[in-house]
């Protein structure tokens, strides 16, 4: 119980006025960061890291981590009340939560979201103040094979889970493992891909292309149905609230269930994006109401935000204990902590005990007062959604380029923005599923670092993903999720399929 | 996702097979791309995987996937309307603005394109009055300004006019 002494101790910490103040200003700014699409969670932190290096590192990292908190609250408006996710990993929460808003339940939508966040969040809170030495043991055995296999679980989900068109997935799948390959290659330092342009140097930054894909083309469908912009309103009254958080208790497995697929998303470097479609895809599948999924079902939205909040806190575990971030923000924090001298790692929880428990402290704090503030703020943005589309849209166009730009100062990028807007707009209309791609783009470097790790490891041989039983393990689940979808098809209608592992081709 | 266009009576427009299928052709067209590179630089094993080792397989996978989806474009029935013609200009009257805000950033900066990226933009739509889209135009671009270049200092492109003021 020497832990519970110092997380106890840590609340004090946290728990000073200024520390909350700055909770509540991480939280608003981070809310706004998440909302704005193109601005972003890693953005946001990275842009204000600068600003807190006079202040005491405790509070510097509370107040970053706020913004972390809020980005990932934030992200779930827009997504629910303008089908514009601000965030990548709030994409799957677009796909009940909108039609949610459309139907007039954007209330019921935006506190299911934010409650399932917080519950989300707490259990990764939890997972990190009492599992923490247990995971950080196990992950210190994963190799670059059991690494690759994790990868490959979840992209395996992606098709074997997918409604749509199995061959349009893999196809998705390939172009953004393929984007990401462009440019320089890590390992081998040659340049790939790149057909001789300079611009092209850099790679495609996943971020462009989710606000192109996302944010430009979603403009673009709007617009086709009339200049008419779709963003719902939203009035969240403590009556809703109430009566939503009433429901909540029927969706235990649900929300259960994507609190370990986000804690293990997370812990290990899938990340939330990741987290948040495989909740989705594992909700759609097991749900008695799964058919019904994509037209407003609330557990649709429960279960992907209860995983990209579990996995984003569960991120910053092995950040924490061992010094390699789950995410994107969790790196940003990770080079915070370089800064003001913390070294991560196992030894930071014994030499800088107070900042680490004060730090786990204020996740729980932090929480709360997320979900206090954006309730209380919903009505706030919902206002911004009352001003009609004709001055809306240039707006969201013009930050999205804005957006773009500041990534690497560059405006060949708003031009790449544009080219997968119009992209994203035919992808949309011929069902394309974008969300795999987004996710290949995202680890496709580390995916594919892995892969040739391993096989550098085993000198070429494919044995490597069979050579111990927690490697296996994951290949025989990734290739089950596979061969779910594929299976329970034939089921239906009489297959005419031999090799299983061609369905995923084929069908 | 399910849009519009079946809810139209007899809407006249770009019929949705042939764009599939174009479609699929650029997509098989893209994997031959990628395929020519990967084996150009090496896809094999030297020492370890070559850098066009992994590319090269998911080139392949990707054409197998373009391919099956050319030959479902032959096999399923013609379906429905890809995008009718009215619907084409709606997505113009955005998409020709945006194309021409994009092309004015580099010479006139972020700013002055934002500006006129809404007068054009707000005129076309026609749905507001003229000092509407004045003060839109003006202080949309101002706080811009204001939060990126000023608060989060984030340096923007910027043209000749922030030039003249002294940014």
């Amino acid at each position: 119980m020497d832990d519970f002494a110092s997380l106890m101790a840590g609340f004090q910490v946290a728990l000073s006025w200024h520390n909350i103040g700055f909770m509540a200003i991480g939280v608003v700014l981070g809310i706004i960061v998440g909302v704005l699409p193109g601005l972003g969670g890693p953005n946001g932190v990275a842009i204000l890291l600068p600003l807190t290096f006079g202040m005491d590192p405790t509070s510097a990292i509370i107040l970053l981590s706020s913004i972390y908190w809020g980005a990932l609250f934030g992200g779930a408006i827009t997504s629910i009340l303008f089908n514009i996710p601000g965030e990548a990993w709030s994409v799957a929460t677009t796909f009940d939560g909108y039609p949610m808003a459309v139907q007039g339940r954007a209330a019921e939508a935006l506190t299911a979201a934010f409650t399932a966040s917080f519950i989300g969040a707490i259990s990764g809170v939890i997972l990190i103040t009492f599992v923490a030495p247990l995971v950080a043991q196990f992950a210190l055995r994963f190799g670059p094979a059991e690494f690759f296999a994790v990868f490959l679980l979840t992209f395996c989900s992606f098709i074997g889970m997918g409604r749509d068109n199995r061959s349009k997935i893999l196809a998705s799948l390939c172009i953004g493992f393929l984007l990401a390959a462009v440019g320089l290659d890590s390992i081998s330092g040659d340049l790939r891909m790149t057909f001789g342009s300079m611009e092209l140097m850099r790679g495609f930054d996943f971020l462009i292309v989710v606000i192109g894909l996302f944010g430009v083309s979603e403009i673009l469908l709007t617009v086709e149905e009339g200049l008419v912009f779709k963003g719902k309103k939203a009035k969240i009254d403590l009556k809703v609230v109430l009566r939503t958080w009433a429901g909540l208790p029927r969706y235990w497995a649900t929300l259960l269930r994507s609190s370990v697929v986000g804690m293990w998303m997370g812990v290990t470097p899938g990340g939330a994006i990741a987290a948040s479609f495989m909740g989705y895809g594992l909700a759609k599948r097991f749900s008695k109401q799964g058919k019904n999924f994509g037209k407003g079902e609330i557990e649709g939205v429960l279960a992907p935000e209860t995983a990209a909040h579990a996995a984003g806190t569960a991120a910053l575990l092995p950040m924490l204990a061992l010094g390699i971030p789950g995410s994107a923000t969790a790196a940003v924090l990770l080079g915070g902590l370089l800064v003001w001298g913390l070294q991560p790692g196992p030894l930071l929880f014994v030499e800088q005990k107070d900042f680490v428990w004060g730090l786990i402290a204020s996740m729980y704090l932090g929480n709360v007062a997320g979900l206090v503030i954006v309730l209380a703020t919903v009505p706030l943005f919902a206002a911004i959604m009352r001003v009609p589309f004709s001055y809306v849209a240039p707006v969201i166009l013009i930050i999205c380029a804005i957006g773009a730009y500041t990534i690497s100062n560059s405006i060949f990028d708003i031009w790449l923005m544009l080219l997968f807007g119009v992209v994203g707009y035919v992808f949309k209309k011929l069902d394309y599923p974008l969300a795999p791609l987004v996710l290949a783009l995202v680890l496709g470097d580390r995916a594919e670092d892995a892969f040739r790790q391993a096989l550098l490891g085993s000198a070429g041989s494919l044995n490597v993903f069979w050579a111990n039983g927690l490697v296996a393990t994951l290949v025989v689940l990734a290739m089950l999720l596979l061969l779910w979808g594929p299976i329970s098809d034939m089921i239906g209608a009489a297959g005419r399929r031999g090799r299983p592992i061609e369905a995923k081709a084929a069908e | 996702m399910t849009h519009s266009s079946e809810t139209e009576p007899t809407p006249r427009g770009l019929s949705r097979r042939p764009v599939e299928r174009a479609v699929a052709a650029i997509l098989i067209g893209l994997a031959f791309v990628v395929l020519y590179d990967s084996y150009g630089r090496g896809a094999g094993w030297d020492n370890g995987p070559e850098n066009g080792f992994f590319p090269a397989r998911v080139g392949w996978l990707f054409l197998a996937a373009s391919l099956f989806i050319l030959v479902q474009s032959f096999r399923s029935p013609p379906e429905g309307i890809f995008v009718t013609y009215e619907q084409l200009g709606q997505v113009a009257r955005v998409l020709g603005p945006l194309i021409l805000f994009v092309a004015l950033i580099q010479p006139l900066g972020i700013y002055v394109a934002s500006t006129i990226f809404i007068v054009v933009f707000m005129s076309i739509v026609a749905t507001s009055r003229w000092y509407a889209i004045g003060l839109t135009a003006v202080l949309v671009p101002l706080i811009c300004f204001w939060v990126f270049e000023l608060q989060f200092r984030v340096p923007l492109p910027k043209g000749p006019l922030e030039a003249a003021l002294g940014y």
